[in-house]
């Protein structure tokens, strides 16, 4: 019957256990290696609070533990009958006063942050980008740039780039933990948030408002990479030639079934703003295909042939004309080829 | 009405007892039983969901399907599992904790248990009319305008309904302790169980009409074509979240007060000594209920409200943290200096205090608005309103069904099971949801159908889902042990614990009428009062009278089926307008009975003294 | 609570709504009652508030609304609450038909006020094709001032089924609570209305 010893026991092991995990987390994606500005200022919020908190929790288990050990009813004492106290007002004088100041200690730098991290004054002179959140995917749209990207949102490193994002569908909510905490995706108004990364590096973005069944597979990558390789890339960017006839033959014959079968009615390959279906200028660069997926051309004939089986409830499944397996590996092979630039995931660091 | 005739019956008869019966211990213990039947289901489906996440990128159950099961799981637990629960035990102890014969509306109080169980019911016909809703327990607009099949539209009426019965409880809860105290039964003298019913009725009252209006919202759009939440005619999904939350954050504080009441039920009586603070106490129940209602934005800190609304409402977030505090170190000094038994129930109210613990203190953490970025919509929430709601809630529950069993049933629940129970739950339980703290941190977002390999996440799920068996385990023990004893329990006196309020002044199970005379109270804990420096027993504050009963109706069960089949026209009238006439039908039904109910005078019944002495013997 | 009283007048004490139990029961529980339905219609208030604006092309409010109406509106429901009081008084004064008398009038009253609701909602539609499915305005408009009609009708039945049921057989200390509690509700409905006068008509035509 040693309930006490335990529970002390239970707490302690998943005290350790809970230490190691923290030192995991995949780089890259836990909030709890920041990367950014965003995740910085929260990390020190979480480490103040969590700090005061487990001191508050050691004082609430060092009186608890006491309680357990000493005043357990003892064999003999069955008719023993403590002392009723009605209170003490000192005593709860103290434990309402500590309180209140440790309230005071977290929620002054609360506020300050909630302020810092809401700045927008410096957005005029910051590259801008508009954010679109659709059911599954994310589409970029770098203002005034005539650069318009999908699913891998490139920025420079060690500058505030402002997000101005609004939902085309139901509510999303962009989170790239490493780098800053999240911000809701809605479809009446734009919310603006700034993020900036500090190194270069594929950092690993995630949807955080429930959208619907492929919630999950909703994944994005941001692309930090230097300040001179960002403006090469939007350079490549710029420069490309939707109407280039790829070399090889295969290829060429997939940008042929790419326009008999009218995908880019849905898919734009440029700058074009069509946002019905992601863009796919760099698909050939893409860390991922579907968001999860390994970019390898059997992924992407799956993903053609049947893309409600890799995400359920996606709108492209239906929207085209069946395709045989030959086909879907042609326009594949067309769409592999699409590499703009040589600024790519790979040469930021690769997906950790 | 002698008891043993009540044994004797049939079948048929009990079953018509209990379907017109006004008797709030009857209601009560329906409410504690329904509750548990949907708690049942709906730890299936945390169960379904827990295997699902075992392992990265499972198939065990499609998308389509997972999501369904997180919404149903979260509204089965809080609405019809959680909520009954508590409203249930409320029902049975509250009046005979104020020393009253009932409860100020016992038509309305039997009309609320309908309304809840028919919603509890039309909710989950859902998973054979063709899938249960699956835009989360939150259902955001438009995620649930677009939601396809009538899932999200069971929601609304299984809610609509449901709502309106507990808002009756409430009003009737209130009323009854305004009115009905036993002489000498001053507010301050009230046991804190019953102070935590009265300020919970009232967080009912104001906090139910919100989700009420936000329900009609939703129905008229998904039902009838108006335009609140759809863009492109201006509306604003926004407002969906305000009025959700409005409701939501006050809803926390309906579960949490009344389990707070319950352990400072059960600490003094298993420390044989007074509640420490008993005013503070008091006070910081109506602090926590008043700061309740200030909070709701700060479910939706991520949403864009700006840096002005995320500020105060961080601040008054972590407010809160004051009358908390202030509770959990009172029961530390209830406990200090007293002689602690040690049984099922304490076990249960020993384990809240460092677990609920656990859950203030991340909540105070989800306060600070900018590190809430991080924690918003991941497994750390999850973590956090698990340890609020499991480690407070429903160890309330379960410590509350241990320490009242006696009193509703007349037999006391197995200690070895019950503790078997306990260690089985509170092990798992942790197992369960601490790890998902540090899940959430390292980037699992919750709702998620499937998490991807190679994230570092796969340890912690196996560990999370593990903890979650056992947690089934310990409900299937408290299970076993509440059928064992029921068959071969030992009988329970009227006072099993040496307590110290007026619920254990008399028999246990209480007859229909529950004290003979109204008892006399001098003071707080009056039956310790009367234990210790008085004769052992209540004193009478009235000769022997013939008791005013009211009549039993099957009224509120035919005014329930109405609107139950009214809301299966609304629902169904969508696709086929043939079901107004369902509609029409069971609003006819359900009013025309309101009506006869109205006109029809029903003055109650007596009991004759003499009969009453004659039951003495 | 004996029915002897019932048939009685004489016996009558002062306040009979509030001289049983039940009488108070039911006295506080609508009180309470009315609580939540002020939070109802202040969330109703909000969400039309929010919404107002919101026309998405079709008629705004300023070319909707006419004061005319609105304020013979405004002076039918109002009178109808200073009728309801007469009634509760000659009913404290045990003057059973005066007292239905009042009602009657406050009955009629209410009539008037939800014909010429019916006829401003059918004006709208017919004039303007301005409905519930036009805008979320319209939604919000409809929802906020149909669900305060709704209230108004559901008051009605329950003093005309009132005042027929009891028309034969006169006060007695098992039905006026029930009155009494009609009249609070009345009250509160008139209120509601004030409020929708000014927030929806008064700033609809200002804005």
């Amino acid at each position: 019957m040693n309930g006490w010893m335990g529970k002390i026991r239970t707490v302690l092991l998943l005290g350790i256990l809970s230490i190691v995990l923290a030192a995991c987390g995949k780089e890259n994606l836990t909030a709890l290696d920041p990367k950014g500005y965003g995740a910085d200022t929260s990390m020190d919020m979480i480490i103040l609070t969590t700090l005061i908190m487990v001191v508050v929790f050691i004082v609430v288990i060092i009186i608890y533990s006491i309680v357990l050990i000493r005043f357990r009813r003892k064999k003999g004492q069955e008719d023993y009958i403590p002392k009723q106290v009605e209170g003490n007002h000192t005593l709860e004088m103290v434990w309402t006063a500590i309180p209140i100041l440790l309230v005071l200690i977290m929620g002054i730098p609360a506020v300050m942050t909630v302020f810092n991290l809401a700045d927008e004054s410096e957005a005029s002179d910051s590259l801008n980008i508009e954010v679109t959140g659709n059911q599954y995917w994310w589409h970029f749209n770098y203002a005034g740039e005539e650069v318009v990207t999908s699913q891998d949102l490139y920025i420079p490193t060690g500058e505030k780039v402002y997000l101005n994002m609004q939902s085309s569908d139901v509510i999303h909510s962009f989170w790239v933990p490493s780098i800053s905490g999240k911000m809701d995706v809605n479809p009446e108004n734009v919310n603006t948030m700034y993020i900036e990364a500090y190194e270069e590096g594929v950092y690993w973005g995630k949807c955080a408002e429930l959208c619907g069944p492929s919630h999950s597979l909703m994944d994005f990558k941001v692309i930090a990479v230097s300040p001179e390789e960002f403006e090469q890339w939007i350079g490549d960017m710029q420069n490309v030639d939707p109407a280039a006839i790829p070399q090889d033959a295969v290829a060429q014959e997939g940008k042929d079934l790419f326009e008999a079968n009218n995908c880019m009615g849905c898919h734009a390959i440029g700058s074009s703003p069509s946002a019905v279906g992601p863009n796919l200028t760099n698909f050939g660069d893409r860390t991922k295909i579907a968001g999860y997926l390994e970019p390898t051309e059997e992924n992407i004939v799956d993903w053609i042939m049947d893309p409600d089986s890799i995400k359920p409830g996606n709108k492209m499944a239906g929207m085209y004309p069946d395709l045989t397996k030959d086909e879907a590996s042609s326009i594949a092979a067309y769409l592999m080829q699409l590499k703009p630039s040589e600024i790519t995931p790979e040469s930021a660091g690769g997906i950790k | 009405m002698s008891i043993a005739a009540t044994q004797n019956r049939g079948f048929g008869a009990t079953l018509w007892d209990y379907l017109t019966t006004v008797d709030h211990k009857k209601i009560g213990n329906m409410y504690i039983a329904a509750g548990a039947f949907f708690f049942l289901i709906g730890g299936l489906e945390a169960l379904i969901i827990r295997i699902q996440l075992i392992k990265p990128e499972n198939d065990f159950i499609t998308a389509g399907l997972y999501n369904e099961m997180i919404t149903m799981h979260g509204t089965t637990m809080i609405f019809f599992a959680a909520t009954p629960i508590l409203i249930g035990f409320m029902n049975a102890i509250m009046p005979l904790q104020i020393g009253a014969r009932d409860v100020a509306f016992p038509f309305l109080n039997a009309l609320g248990f309908w309304l809840f169980l028919f919603g509890g019911i039309l909710l989950n016909l859902s998973w054979i009319f063709g899938g249960a809703p699956d835009a989360g327990w939150t259902s955001y607009a438009p995620l649930s305008l677009q939601s396809p099949g009538h899932g999200v539209d069971f929601y609304v009426m299984g809610l609509q309904l449901s709502g309106a019965g507990t808002l009756m409880g409430g009003i009737n809860f209130i009323v009854t302790i305004v009115t009905m105290r036993a002489p000498g039964m001053t507010y301050m003298r009230m046991p804190l169980f019953s102070w935590t019913t009265f300020v919970t009725s009232i967080l009912i009252l104001f906090a139910f009409p919100a989700l009420t209006v936000g329900l009609f919202l939703l129905m008229f759009d998904r039902m009838f074509g108006s335009a609140f939440f759809d863009v492109a005619l201006g509306g604003n999904a926004i407002i969906w979240q305000h009025l959700f939350w409005i409701f939501g954050h006050p809803e926390v504080y309906i579960l949490i007060l009344p389990a707070f009441g319950i352990f400072s039920e059960i600490i003094p009586a298993f420390s044989k000594k007074r509640l420490f603070g008993y005013t503070s106490m008091v006070f910081a129940t109506f602090l926590i209920a008043f700061l309740g209602f200030m909070v709701w934005a700060h479910h939706m800190f991520t949403v864009g409200l700006g840096p002005v609304a995320n500020a105060i409402f961080a601040v008054a977030t972590m407010a809160i943290a004051v009358p908390t505090g202030i509770k959990i170190f009172n029961w530390l000094a209830t406990m200090w200096g007293g002689s602690i038994t040690i049984n099922s129930a304490m076990l249960w109210a020993l384990a809240f205090i460092p677990s609920f613990t656990i859950g203030g203190m991340t909540g105070v953490m989800l306060g600070a608005a900018s590190a809430d970025y991080q924690y918003h919509d991941t497994y750390f929430v999850v973590a956090h309103f698990h340890y609020v709601i499991v480690g407070g809630v429903v160890f309330g529950i379960f410590a509350a069904t241990h320490y009242w069993y006696p009193k509703l049933f007349g037999r006391i629940l197995n200690e070895g099971m019950g503790k078997l129970a306990f260690w089985l739950f509170f092990i798992g339980f942790h197992l369960t949801f601490f790890i998902q703290h540090f899940l959430g941190l390292m980037g699992m977002p919750r709702r998620y159908w499937v998490f991807l390999e190679g994230q570092g996440l796969d340890t912690g799920n196996l560990i999370s889902t593990l903890g979650a068996f056992l947690m089934g385990l310990g409900t299937i023990v408290v299970l076993i042990n509440v059928i064992y004893t029921a068959v071969k329990g030992e009988k329970a006196p009227a006072d099993p614990w040496d307590a110290r309020t007026l619920e254990w002044s008399i028999p246990s199970p209480p007859p229909e009428y529950n004290f003979k005379k109204l008892p006399l109270v001098r003071g707080l804990d009056p039956l310790w009062i009367e234990k210790t420096e008085g004769k052992g027993k209540m004193t009478a504050a009235e000769p022997a009278v013939d008791i005013h009963m009211p009549n039993g109706s099957i009224f509120p069960f035919i005014m329930t089926i109405g609107f139950f089949i009214a809301s299966l026209g609304f629902i169904f009238q969508v696709d086929n307008h043939l079901w107004l006439l369902a509609v029409y039908f069971g609003m006819a039904l359900a009013l025309g009975t309101m009506l006869a109910r109205s006109l029809k005078d029903d003055h109650g019944h007596h009991i004759h003294k003499e009969e009453l002495e004659r039951e003495a013997d | 609570m004996s029915q002897d009283h019932s048939l009685n007048p004489e016996t009558m004490p002062h306040d009979p709504a509030k001289a049983t139990t039940e009488g108070k029961h039911k006295f506080f529980g609508l009180w309470f009652f009315l609580g939540g339905e002020t939070v109802l219609f202040a969330c109703f208030f909000g969400t039309f508030i929010a919404l107002r604006n919101s026309t998405a092309g079709g008629p705004t409010s300023q070319e909707l609304f006419g004061l005319e109406l609105v304020f013979l509106m405004t002076i039918l429901l109002l009178t109808s609450s200073l009728t309801s009081v007469y009634a509760i008084y000659h009913m404290k004064n045990n003057d059973f038909k005066k007292m239905q008398l009042w009602f009657g009038i406050t009955a009629l009253l209410g009539i008037g006020f939800l014909a010429c609701e019916l006829y401003e909602f059918a004006h709208y539609i017919t004039e303007y094709g301005f409905t519930f499915r036009s805008s979320a305005f319209g939604s919000s408009f409809y929802t906020l001032v149909g669900f305060h009609g709704g209230h108004v009708v559901f008051g009605l039945s329950w003093l005309i089924a009132l005042m027929v049921r009891n028309a034969k057989r006169g006060l007695n200390l098992y039905n006026a609570p029930k009155y009494n509690t009609f009249s609070l509700y009345w009250h509160f409905i008139d209120v509601v209305w004030v409020f929708i006068f000014t927030v929806v008509y008064l700033m609809g035509m200002v804005s």
